[in-house]
């Protein structure tokens, strides 16, 4: 079963929802490694968007996600904004003229945000960043799809990846972000946006059980 | 945590009216956006404006005006500005020559502010992106070199070139240049505490320094005891002189800047021995600045910058600049 518009939107409450309570968690994991400050972004960030929510139940679903890649650029700020801003917005320009998204559908938005992730941040797989998260999950998703699964399954599937992905974060040193600076002294640590993304994704399989698809 | 605040949310805000309360003279919020422009355009010269997180006070606000920056965008603390907001500095300090973006080597700032070039498509726009910072590893493998203290000098010295009524490229070269010749190292004696984190970034012993701390509180590049001032400011200028920048035999302008909650006495201790060492090397110090440029909110710390001059870059230097927080005849 294909996913609506009001799927959409519901998930977008759901990653807000996430963001407020995993505030302090992103934050203090940011401090370890970062400047301190990823969780109360991304939480600033959702909450502008959750307050657009109502403005958007009439907008088409390529325009709900280039919606919340702007606000979530104009309002989060240091790297995750863009990062996060690009995302969404790819997505939703990949899903234009959609009335509802097919598991192939969510398999391209993937697609479309990854390719964003890596334009803007120049960043590959391996390098401790969010794409260490998506980029297992993507691909996990993909393969259930083609296995006949449905959109929550493959969704449960694929956050299983990205949290596999997270802990692989604590393994390697980071390359890319402000985490880098610190060198061997990285390892150990989780990547806050590997984090993130990872509840992004949990956002998504919620929603798909919510709406039983 | 002890800070003059109202609220959280509001600090940013709150220090914005606040400055342009007390500098009307000097510079002016276009309404509705944390955008800070000088109270009087000048037209027909080259743009340059900068920006990043707040916490870096008078960075970068406080050196819009004559002689240095057309605009300043101001992010939420310690955090880039959004491309938004650099847009609408973008279109507010172009006077009809382009506009010279100065961006601080951070992951967030760079991306910011090419986002923002990027929708600004029908003005010209260059950007410089300073990294001073020796304490970082300057390799591929990382994001590079932070931008630091001595991207006030690009400040100076593009902003004079600009005033001067150098076109584009000439006033992007001259920003390069100073990129080139200029090396900071940092150190911190207590961290800094970002209000809406509410506990410091990081924990240092009563005994305990960090040497090559970032702007931010990033790591610098080791934790050792405290020891005596000329015996860190040895370390650092070890650092910096011992990095690319060959400084023998030059003239140079020195950076002894403040993080915050240093107070000016230990930074004319820390410049006195600056000097001392700079004239056993035979360098020849043209110009100092020793104050709070660019703080970390309250941390106590302190950083060095050196800046090798040539001709072009002594003359800009020396060239007068009136804004809130550097101004010489």
């Amino acid at each position: 079963m294909a996913a609506t518009k009001k799927d959409v939107l519901n998930f977008v409450q759901i990653f807000d929802q996430k963001m407020e309570e995993h505030r302090q968690e992103l934050t203090d994991m940011d401090q370890a490694i970062g400047d301190g400050d990823h969780g109360i972004n991304m939480n600033r960030g959702m909450k502008a968007v959750g307050e657009k929510l109502p403005t958007f139940q009439d907008k088409t679903i390529d325009a709900i996600l280039k919606g919340v890649g702007m606000t979530l650029v104009s309002t989060v700020g240091g790297a995750s904004g863009p990062l996060y801003g690009t995302a969404f917005m790819r997505a939703g320009m990949a899903m234009k003229g959609e009335e509802e998204l097919s598991a192939e559908d969510i398999g391209k938005m993937f697609d479309a945000a990854i390719e964003g992730i890596v334009s803007r941040g120049k960043a590959t797989t391996g390098e401790k960043t969010m794409l260490d998260a998506i980029v297992p999950a993507k691909d996990a998703y993909n393969e259930s799809i083609a296995s006949g699964k449905t959109i929550t399954e493959a969704l449960t599937v694929a956050e299983k990846a990205a949290w596999k992905g997270v802990d692989y974060t604590k393994t390697i040193k980071a390359t890319k972000g402000r985490a880098s600076y610190l060198g061997d002294r990285s390892i150990g640590f989780q990547d806050p946006g590997a984090t993130s993304i990872t509840y992004m994704i949990q956002s998504a399989k919620e929603a798909g059980e919510k709406a039983g698809k | 945590m002890k800070k003059f605040i109202n609220n959280v949310e509001n600090v940013e805000n709150e220090m914005l009216e606040g400055m342009v309360d007390a500098y009307p003279e000097y510079v002016k919020r276009l309404p509705g956006l944390d955008v800070i422009v000088r109270s009087e355009k000048k037209e027909g010269k080259v743009a340059v404006i900068s920006g990043g997180g707040s916490g870096h006070e008078p960075t970068h606000a406080g050196f819009v005006g004559k002689g240095m920056l057309d605009a300043a965008v101001p992010g939420a603390v310690y955090t880039s500005p959004t491309p938004d907001q650099i847009l609408e500095a973008i279109k507010a300090a172009d006077a009809g020559k382009g506009v010279l973006m100065v961006v601080k080597n951070y992951t967030g700032d760079v991306m910011n502010f090419e986002m923002a070039a990027e929708m600004a498509d029908d003005i010209e726009t260059a950007e410089v992106i300073s990294n001073d910072d020796v304490a970082v590893e300057d390799s591929l493998y990382t994001t590079g070199r932070r931008g630091v203290a001595g991207t006030i000098f690009i400040h100076k010295i593009a902003g004079a070139k600009a005033e001067a009524g150098a076109n584009l490229a000439d006033v992007k070269a001259v920003a390069e240049k100073v990129i080139a010749n200029v090396r900071t190292m940092g150190v911190a004696l207590k961290p800094s505490t970002v209000p809406a984190a509410g506990k410091p970034g990081f924990e240092l012993g009563e005994d305990e320094m960090e040497l090559g701390i970032g702007i931010h509180g990033e790591p610098g590049t080791s934790r050792e005891k405290i020891q005596p001032a000329n015996a860190i400011v040895d370390h650092l200028l070890d650092k910096i002189m011992n990095d690319s920048v060959d400084y023998s035999g030059s003239e140079v302008a020195v950076m002894v800047n403040g993080s915050g909650a240093t107070p000016a006495m230990e930074l004319y201790i820390l410049n006195k021995r600056v000097h001392d060492v700079l004239k056993e090397k035979g360098i020849k110090i043209v110009k100092t600045y020793v104050g709070n440029y660019m703080t970390s909110i309250d941390m106590a710390g302190a950083s060095i910058s050196l800046l090798k001059l040539d001709d072009e870059m002594k003359e800009l230097l020396l060239a007068p600049a009136d804004t809130i927080a550097l101004t010489q005849d």
